[in-house]
């Protein structure tokens, strides 16, 4: 087998386990490109080529046994730093961990294990996943690989630019307000936002706990499918986590298949504030659907209209709760600790030093949210507008199977272009944040280039809670039916780095 | 008029009373007795070596989340069930924000408006010149949240984070389930509200222990109290309340909730303002030092928390748990009040003296009801009041009672030898059956032995013979004695006797 890094992860794994190519080739393969383009793109903050080659090495020796294996061993993954890995730096892109090595698994670990995936390292992000273009890691930005003078999205452009620059067929992102989703998007890959509570958040290192999900990223529907299967699923580590069986997304996948089904196009999301060249593809992508045998209806959600500005006070006061630990008393980076400042002084110079603007800017907010005498104007109401885009969302699904949108209003911008206008970059997740507030899936597959400026377009399909298989059901038909007009995927238009 | 170093000036408790009239309220956290914390598997064991006991989640690692124990709720709405409070049929957690090192998530999970249990009483009972007499003290709500690490701050004077040279934190105890009772205010107690407040806590301690759910010890810290305290002039509308904190034994209780009194009483008849603070008590003095002031109130920025489920007891759990209740101990003492035909007095020095359940559960083993009183009530509690500790911290077991009750019983101990093996088991010296072997207390029972050494006391005072033959048999007595003495007690008394005047031919 050739070109070992353009391959499709279901196809790797079946090329491994039939002996045609050993996991450990593959992985080296991936290990070299990594070496060859990552100094431009900056996917990863860490990269264990010895760990991983000792995990696929274990995978060969299976596969020689004959132990029989899933649909994803010996595939290598890329891993966003937000997710502990025992013995592993896990940063969330701060400075303030910087050094700090888990002593434990996440559950989304332990489960890539299980299924025997190989994990190459961790992906560079936005810092505490707070951002649309990764530019706020405390590591350096990452490029989008389509052009590296732009952003790969965010906050999970490092597992997104993994997948495009061919550094790992497989990826993890989370998605708290479009994460995951928005990467996929601007990086021409796909990407799932499963349902709340539908992948185990246990060891993920937390950014707003009621939004944050992690999910599964790749190339094709199908790998994600696979990935998405690999990670779900109850866990007892995490109270929030459904105790229910997890939709087939497997089989939906395979079976991509529109036929009969209801499409909601949201009214509010698209029109004004939409790039020309995404308004374009996004409605061609509605005919394709409509050709295959969908009924594409137009539905209203009111309620979205204020989704942004509850999304941004639930999300900072959340979060400024959740990173209140990181104080320099147990782990990560301790300043001033000189014998002469007290607890009060390192825990504060500590915090100045550990944490980047964005999540300063972030803490205060949230800070200020929560506060006695303005709770019921800020977080109580923000709490309101999540229960009335829940009722739209129900509502719409009363109507229809799916929804569906363009993922962002733009494809990818220049990095810097919004650093300093926090405003403009809030905007850009305009389309992604209402899933997370109605705690429901969603998934981000490319469905061509914007005509204006040569980049991927990404298209959103929203689906009821647990009902994620429909995710896959309308990408999978969508994906077909776009490689068949095109005889290739999107992602092999993307440039040689 | 007293004053302390710290410029507090105290006056006469009775005087204060005069003029005052106090209210209280009393927050008091109980440690729950599960073998898992609160939201992970680590054991909750006392005495363990610093942070051995801890894992990702009580430590509050980046990623971590916390899961509730079952059995933690199942014990809070127990001890609401108990206290004759509603429990509610949806409830939250909240996050309370705070920086310390002690907590390692910088938040405490805790319950805010939202608790398990809400709205019940607790009876208590007061002895006053004129008998017991019964305050009803009502509960605002029970509600579960987590233990602290704990700081040892060394260097510096005070043994405080401030001037201390650098400070330990051990996380073992971080997340260990507690639940916090708080009182609604206590009015109308006049000058029995240091005795009430000590009833109360006590009250609800034996409520605790009854029902199994924590070992309640205050001197290991496993149930602690907070005292409020105001007072107003009679008439006059409520005063500025001080909360006393670090209240940690029973008879703290009452100590804190009188020098508050005292101490209140005299900020205000010198015309002061009373400061709504945080006060520390001192078991030392007796004495409360002023802490943090409350006048800025700190802002806990309150939410729910995100990463745990509503807690949702069914109603047909909540009557389980109701039908399963054990006997309470205000109903359990009027039980044995009557089993044991005893009058309020004797049942209140019982209960006061935490003679109570050992007592029972002596009796309960086959020992005789007034043996077992007499044991617990008398010798050993002499003991424990001389060493300053509570009765069942003593070594001394029902099942040591039993077995030296058998041994009098059987003529093999008396009264005085038993003493002696009590003496010996409170100094560790091993079992009943080892310190009567290594103490030589066996009684002597070989008459042979007894008649040598009562002809040898016979010979000693040949006049007591005389008296004896002539009638006067009360002269035995000093025979008796002599012969106790030469034997060192090891003889049964009235055994002696009888040799003794069938030695002399006289019968009583
Ligand atoms: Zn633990």
């Amino acid at each position: 087998m050739s070109d070992l890094i353009r391959q499709n992860a279901s196809v790797l794994a079946n090329a491994i386990a039939t002996k045609e190519v050993s996991a450990v080739e593959v992985t080296q393969a991936h290990l070299d490109r990594i070496t060859a383009v990552d100094d431009k793109v900056h996917a990863f903050l860490h990269v264990n080529a010895q760990s991983a080659l000792d995990q696929a090495k274990a995978v060969d020796a299976k596969v020689a046994s004959g132990v029989p294996l899933g649909p994803l061993a010996g595939v290598p993954l890329g891993l966003k730093d937000v997710l502990a890995m025992k013995g592993e730096p896990t940063t969330a892109g701060s400075r303030i961990l910087e050094g700090w090595r888990p002593p434990y698994d996440s559950t989304v670990v332990q489960r890539l294990r299980a299924a025997d995936i190989v994990i190459l390292g961790k992906t560079n992000m936005d810092e505490f996943a707070m951002g649309s273009s990764t530019e706020h890691s405390a590591y350096g930005a990452t490029h989008n690989p389509w052009d590296l003078d732009r952003i790969p999205g965010g906050s999970g452009g490092g597992s997104a630019a993994a997948l495009a620059a061919f550094e790992a067929p497989l990826a993890i992102g989370t998605d708290t307000g479009g994460s995951i989703r928005q990467p996929a998007s601007v990086t021409g890959t796909v990407g799932v936002k499963p349902t709340y509570g539908g992948v185990s958040r246990y060891g993920q290192i937390a950014l707003a706990s009621s939004l944050d999900q992690p999910g599964p990223c790749a190339r094709t529907v199908l790998d994600t499918a696979l990935l998405h299967a690999a990670i779900a699923g109850y866990d007892p580590m995490d109270s929030t986590s459904i105790n229910a069986a997890v939709p087939d997304v497997i089989a939906a996948a395979q079976r991509a298949d529109v036929r009969g089904m209801k499409i909601g196009v949201v009214k509010e999301l698209g029109g004004d504030g939409y790039q020309a060249g995404v308004s374009q593809r996004y409605a061609e992508a509605l005919e394709i659907l409509q050709g295959l045998g969908a009924e594409v209806i137009e539905v209203s959600c009111p309620s979205f209209e204020y989704a942004l500005g509850a999304y941004y006070l639930i999300l900072p006061s959340e979060a400024s709760s959740n990173l209140a630990r990181f104080d320099g008393m147990r782990y990560g980076l301790r300043v001033g600790d000189d014998g002469n400042n007290g607890v009060e002084q390192v825990m504060s110079m500590t915090r100045e030093a550990g944490f980047g603007p964005e999540v300063k800017r972030r803490i205060m907010l949230g800070t200020y949210a929560l506060s006695s005498g303005y709770y019921d104007a800020y977080y109580g109401q923000a709490q309101k507008v999540r229960t009335l885009i829940t009722r739209d969302f129900n509502a719409a699904f009363e109507q229809v199977d799916v929804l569906v949108s363009p993922t962002a209003p733009t494809t990818a911008f220049k990095l810097g272009e919004k650093l300093d206008d926090p405003i403009a970059m809030y905007l850009n997740d305009v389309a992604t944040i209402p899933v997370n507030l109605a705690g429901i899936g969603a998934m981000s597959l490319p469905i061509g280039l914007a005509p204006e400026d040569g980049l991927p377009v990404g298209f959103q399909i929203m689906a009821p809670a647990m009902a994620d298989d429909r995710l896959y059901l309308a990408g999978g038909a969508l994906e077909a039916a776009l490689t068949d007009k095109w005889g290739h995927l999107l992602i092999e238009e993307a440039p040689e780095l | 008029m007293t004053t302390t170093s710290h410029g507090d000036v105290y006056i006469p408790f009775e005087e204060a009373m005069s003029r005052y009239e106090p209210i209280i309220g009393i927050e008091t956290h109980v440690e729950l007795g599960t073998n898992s914390k609160m939201w992970c598997g680590c054991s909750t064991d006392f005495g363990s070596d610093a942070n051995t006991q801890v894992c990702p989640v009580c430590l509050g690692l980046p990623g971590s989340m916390p899961v509730v124990n079952r059995v933690a709720v199942e014990s809070t709405i127990r001890i609401g069930l108990a206290l004759n409070c509603n429990i509610a049929q949806w409830c939250r957690f909240a996050r309370k924000n705070y920086f310390y090192p002690d907590m390692p998530k910088d938040y405490q999970i805790s319950q805010y408006d939202e608790p398990l249990c809400y709205d019940g009483y607790l009876d208590v009972t007061v002895d006053t010149p004129d008998g017991p007499q019964v305050f009803r003290v009502e509960i605002e709500r029970v509600h579960m949240e987590e233990d602290t690490g704990k700081l040892t701050h060394t260097g510096g004077a005070t043994g405080r984070i401030h001037g201390a040279e650098y400070s330990l934190v051990d996380y073992n105890r971080a997340g260990i389930p507690l639940i916090e009772i708080v009182t609604k205010t206590v009015i109308g107690t006049g000058s029995l509200a240091p005795e009430v407040a000590k009833a109360y806590v006590k009250e609800l301690r034996d409520v605790m222990r009854a029902l199994g759910v924590s070992d309640v010890r205050m001197e290991e810290g496993s149930m602690r109290c907070d005292v409020n305290l105001s007072l107003n002039k009679p008439g006059d509308g409520w005063g500025t309340r001080s909360e006393t904190k670090n209240v940690n034994s029973l008879r703290s209780v009452e100590r804190a909730v009188r020098s508050e009194i005292e101490r209140q009483a005299s900020v205000l008849d010198n015309g002061g303002r009373v400061i709504q603070e945080t006060r520390h008590f001192h078991e030392d003095t007796g004495r409360s030092t002023s802490g943090r002031s409350k006048e800025q109130a700190e802002d806990y920025r309150y939410f729910p928390e995100p990463d745990l489920v509503p807690v949702a007891p069914s109603l047909d759990w909540v009557e389980e748990l109701r039908a399963g209740l054990p006997e309470m101990p205000s109903v359990k003492r009027a039980r044995l009040k009557e089993e044991w035909n005893i009058n309020d007095f004797e049942l209140a020095s019982l209960a006061n003296s935490g003679a109570l359940d050992l007592v029972e559960a002596t009796i309960a083993i086959g020992v005789d009801s007034v043996a077992a009183r007499k044991w617990w009530t008398g010798e050993l509690l002499r003991v424990a009041n001389e060493q300053g500790v509570e009765l069942e911290a003593l070594r001394v077991a029902p099942q040591d009672i039993q077995q030296v009750e058998a041994l009098i019983t059987s003529g093999a101990l008396n009264d005085k030898l038993a003493r002696q093996v009590f003496e010996g088991i409170l100094a560790s010296e091993g079992t009943v059956e080892e310190i009567i072997a290594t103490r030589g207390l066996a009684v002597v029972s070989d008459d042979g032995a007894l008649l040598a050494a009562i002809d040898e006391a016979l010979a000693a005072a040949p006049d007591v013979a005389e008296k004896i033959l002539s009638g006067k048999i009360q002269a035995a007595g000093a025979v008796v004695g002599a012969v106790m003495k030469a034997t060192k007690g090891q003889a049964d008394a009235a055994k002696v006797r009888a040799l003794l005047l069938e030695r002399l031919g006289v019968s009583e």
